[in-house]
């Protein structure tokens, strides 16, 4: 391997790349090296610069100092145009396709070389033969709607394959994808690398990096602080180590099981869908107590989203009860709910939970700006708000430049911080908490779960959705598992293995396992 | 080198200042084009406008008078836009008031002369809030699309307004027009042309200026306006605060028009359907939905139907101040990028930001 010449080999080659945003230097000197035929596992926490580093390789920032070498070459990229002209196309987290129209017209899209009436019988012929030589099944004429997300995201791959990419970047590309999707993403990689391209994926997750990549480069603060051929890693806690530069704690404090009265009844909710179809809650029943945190497993999509919405007061539910501290609160108002004393961390942090455009601490004295604590008579009193969210942006250690930045500016683990410290600050007994962990890196990962089990042990309800089987077994005292709009089984967790959960996802009827 | 846009990281303040006043300027440049092109010399004709709006107390006194009305429609538009609901409804709320207060001066004969005024403007100012609070219900009952609502909403009170005053409201003297309310009940002038109804005006600056950004209420319209579905989540009715901000909005716009028919007009006639409620949509947009900075702006637009009038002597259209005021929205809307984005210059190797 050492007579190769690595000139040859190297497509990408980043020198001291520079970045500030005001107040944050987002990279710091990174030096990347990419070869071809390569996976590059790009493996920070949220915040650590990854995003930062590869919008500059496609043109979407431009570096404050540094240099790019593409295939040998100096590189002055501006634009993700620019960036495509090298054969260097990326696959953003949010997907870039018109809903209503077909593969092949999302896939010429935006291309600028076509003739006024394009040749579609050449394109889509072109399209399948792309699509079979690298095993995507994708089929020019359905319609992007009808797609599944995994489907949708192999349409992105073509669409840059089809324009010549050689080299992609691909933006934490399992966290929408079932295991399954999730391997066939890496037996597609696995083509195209056979056939000398090249490709970057950026993720904060350790087994990926383990089963995905030749190589893992690790950012932490804005730093590169290593790179090394992924065989030469022993242990997956090392990598952990380098990427949060100390030892994590894979265990966490928790007090004994003592659980108290029923905080939480639902009493077969059903809720059918608009237009009719199967229900997407089925006579759902089970209650949570005090002191308990009630874990709910599932792929996402099986009805967890919506018994949270109505638990919440957000969705109508067609029959059932719901008793939340002893009240009967079926289809009350979400203010009615918040009232008797629930806390809410929603699925979608920024579409949910903050308002991207107001205040950290606006944001943080969302649901108390309505008790006599920060206002009087209808009048917010603007220094008591002032107070107490300094007081909370301490207590939660939320990093922000000042109480007055605007929360979009925050990174994604500060944002879910903000939502922590306003919901649990005015809990009352139950706290909902739906995929808080999702998409965080492992420092803040911790300190959520961290708070859900303080809950726990100071006597509230906890009700957690996740994905993730680890984290309900090492959080969770019950979990239920959903599976399409019903209650499957609900099992004690310290009897629960991830194989009978797995089943139960899966559909299969406890009497079956 | 070429010109490229980025975004900034924060929105910038200097921007957020500059923007306006710079858009001003490249609108009266772009007026100038128009008003070449038609032959006048544009210097010439910006001091005659200028001379027009301001050049005597009676001009000032004209202007002023105009501002109230405009200012207070501005006002009425922005508390739906905070919330972005496009009222673009309050011409037709406008002139609900009117139809509001010339009913209670024409037909409520039973009261005591010394409570036709406010009783007349009350009433006018509920039927303005009427008349906007029904495409409030329907939005948040149905979901039906405001904009379209609101402006039919205009068509049909303009139509039922020229009906009362052409036939079933119209005075036994003339063709058109009600009978005058009775002099007592005029909103009294206090600088010449100029008339109480300004104290109305710049208290309620004043009353929404605390309202939106001290109040719980405000509060709410904030979030709802900057993301309705956290909002919702928060505990916030939309329903509700849909509802009560078109009513507020519309009754607002009702007492610009109650104010106006009681001080200048003082009957429901031709010309009720002023255009003020339209020319209320480019003031609230102009002065970013700030209560003071209002002020201004309506001002600036007063000045520009004011100042048009002196267009005639010079042998152009009147209509040239309505191209005016058409063309400052024009280069705010466009210049209102800057402060979200920054414009970059790229040459080889360096760059350079503005």
């Amino acid at each position: 391997m050492s007579e190769m010449n690595t000139d040859e080999t190297l497509v990408v080659r980043m020198v001291n790349i520079t970045k500030h945003f005001p107040g944050v230097l987002a990279n710091d000197s990174v030096n990347l090296d990419l070869h071809r035929g390569e996976v590059l596992a790009l493996l920070g926490e949220n915040g650590a610069g990854k995003s930062t580093l590869m919008n500059m390789l496609v043109g979407l920032y431009r570096p404050d100092s540094g240099e790019i070498y593409v295939k040998g070459k100096l590189a002055e990229i501006n634009s993700p145009q620019d960036s495509m002209a090298l054969g260097i196309g990326m696959i953003h987290q949010e997907f870039m396709l018109v809903g209503n129209m077909t593969v092949a017209e999302n896939i010429i899209l935006g291309m600028k070389d076509l003739p006024f009436v394009p040749p579609m019988a050449e394109i889509k012929a072109k399209i399948t033969e792309l699509s079979k030589r690298y095993g995507l099944q994708v089929y020019p004429d359905k319609v992007i709607q009808d797609l599944s997300v995994g489907e949708q995201q192999r349409v992105e791959i073509l669409k840059l394959l089809y324009r010549g990419a050689d080299i992609l970047i691909l933006d934490e590309p399992t966290a929408v994808l079932t295991p399954g999707e999730a391997r066939d993403l890496n037996e597609i990689l696995k083509k195209m690398l056979a056939e000398g391209k090249s490709a970057i994926f950026i993720t904060h997750k350790m087994d990926e990096v383990m089963e995905f990549s030749h190589t893992v480069q690790v950012l932490r603060r804005g730093k590169s602080v290593s790179s090394c051929p992924t065989n030469t890693i022993k242990r997956v806690q090392d990598l952990a180590n380098m990427m949060v530069g100390r030892d994590i704690l894979f265990s966490l404090d928790r007090g004994p099981y003592k659980p108290t009265d029923v905080k939480v009844e639902a009493k077969n909710l059903t809720v059918l869908p608009i237009g009719g179809g199967k229900p997407v809650l089925d006579n759902v029943s089970f209650s949570i107590r005090g002191g308990e945190i009630f874990g709910i497993a599932g792929v996402a999509g099986n009805g967890q989203q919506q018994l949270t919405e109505a638990l919440t007061g957000l969705l109508h539910v067609d029959s059932g009860n719901i008793l939340l501290n002893g009240k009967d609160m079926t289809n009350k108002t979400p203010l009615q709910v918040i009232k008797t004393g629930v806390s809410h961390i929603p699925a979608d942090r920024g579409r949910m939970g903050v308002v991207g455009d107001m205040s950290v601490g606006d944001n943080l004295s969302m649901k108390k700006y309505r008790t006599d604590e920060l206002s009087s008579h209808s009048v917010i009193k603007r220094n008591w708000v002032r107070k107490f969210a300094d007081h909370l942006i301490e207590a939660f250690t939320i990093k922000t430049p000042s109480q007055d930045t605007s929360v979009k500016f925050l990174s994604g683990g500060n944002i879910q911080k903000t939502i922590l410290a306003r919901e649990i600050d005015s809990c009352g007994g139950i706290l909902i908490a739906v995929y808080p962990s999702r998409g965080l890196d492992v420092g803040a990962t911790e300190s959520v779960r961290q708070n859900l089990i303080k809950q726990r042990d100071k006597g509230n309800a906890v009700l957690l959705v996740s994905e993730e089987l680890e984290e309900l077994l090492m959080v969770a005292d019950k979990i239920a598992v959903m599976f399409e709009g019903r209650i499957m089984d609900i099992v004690d967790a310290d009897k629960a293995s991830t194989e009978k959960l797995g089943m139960l996802m899966a559909g299969v009827e406890r009497e079956e396992v | 080198m070429r010109l490229g846009l980025e975004k900034r990281d924060f929105r910038s303040k200097r921007m957020t200042v500059l923007v306006p006043i710079i858009s001003l300027l490249i609108s009266f440049l772009l007026g100038a084009i128009v008003l070449g092109i038609s032959n006048a010399n544009p210097l010439q004709t910006y001091g005659a406008m200028l001379k027009g709006a301001f050049g005597s107390q009676t001009k000032i006194q004209y202007t002023i008078a105009k501002a109230i009305p405009l200012l207070l429609c501005g006002l009425a538009v922005g508390i739906a836009f905070r919330l972005k609901f496009w009222n673009i409804g309050a011409e037709g709320q406008y002139v609900a008031g009117v139809i509001g207060i010339t009913w209670v001066m024409q037909f409520w004969t039973f009261l005591p002369e010394m409570l036709l005024l406010p009783v007349g403007m009350l009433v006018g100012v509920l039927c303005g809030a009427f008349w906007g609070g029904i495409p409030g219900a329907l939005k948040a009952q149905w979901s039906v699309d405001e904009t379209l609502s609101t402006l039919m909403m205009n068509y049909i009170i303009i139509g039922y307004a020229e009906y009362l005053y052409i036939n079933a409201w119209k005075a036994p003297r003339g063709n058109m027009g009600t009978v005058l309310y009775p002099n007592s009940a005029w909103l009294p002038r206090i600088w010449g042309r100029v008339h109480s109804g300004v104290y109305f005006a710049l208290i309620l600056v004043v009353i929404l200026w605390f309202v939106l950004y001290k109040t719980r209420w405000g509060f709410e319209l904030n979030m709802i306006g900057k993301n309705r579905r956290a909002a919702q989540c928060q505990g916030v009715s939309i329903k509700r605060n849909i509802i009560l901000a078109m009513i507020v909005s519309g009754g607002i716009a009702g007492l610009a028009g109650v104010i106006d028919s009681a001080a200048v007009t003082h009957q429901l006639t031709k010309g009720v359907n002023s255009g003020y409620g339209f020319t209320g949509i480019i003031i609230a947009w102009m002065s970013g939905l700030n209560p003071f900075v209002s002020i201004v702006v309506a001002l600036i637009m007063a000045a520009l139907e004011t100042g048009s009038d002196a267009l005639q002597l010079m042998k152009l259209p009147a209509a040239m101040g309505e191209v005016m005021q058409g063309l400052i929205l024009i280069p705010l809307l466009a210049g209102s990028i800057f402060t979200e984005y920054k414009l970059v210059v790229h040459t080889n190797h360096k760059e350079a930001t503005v």
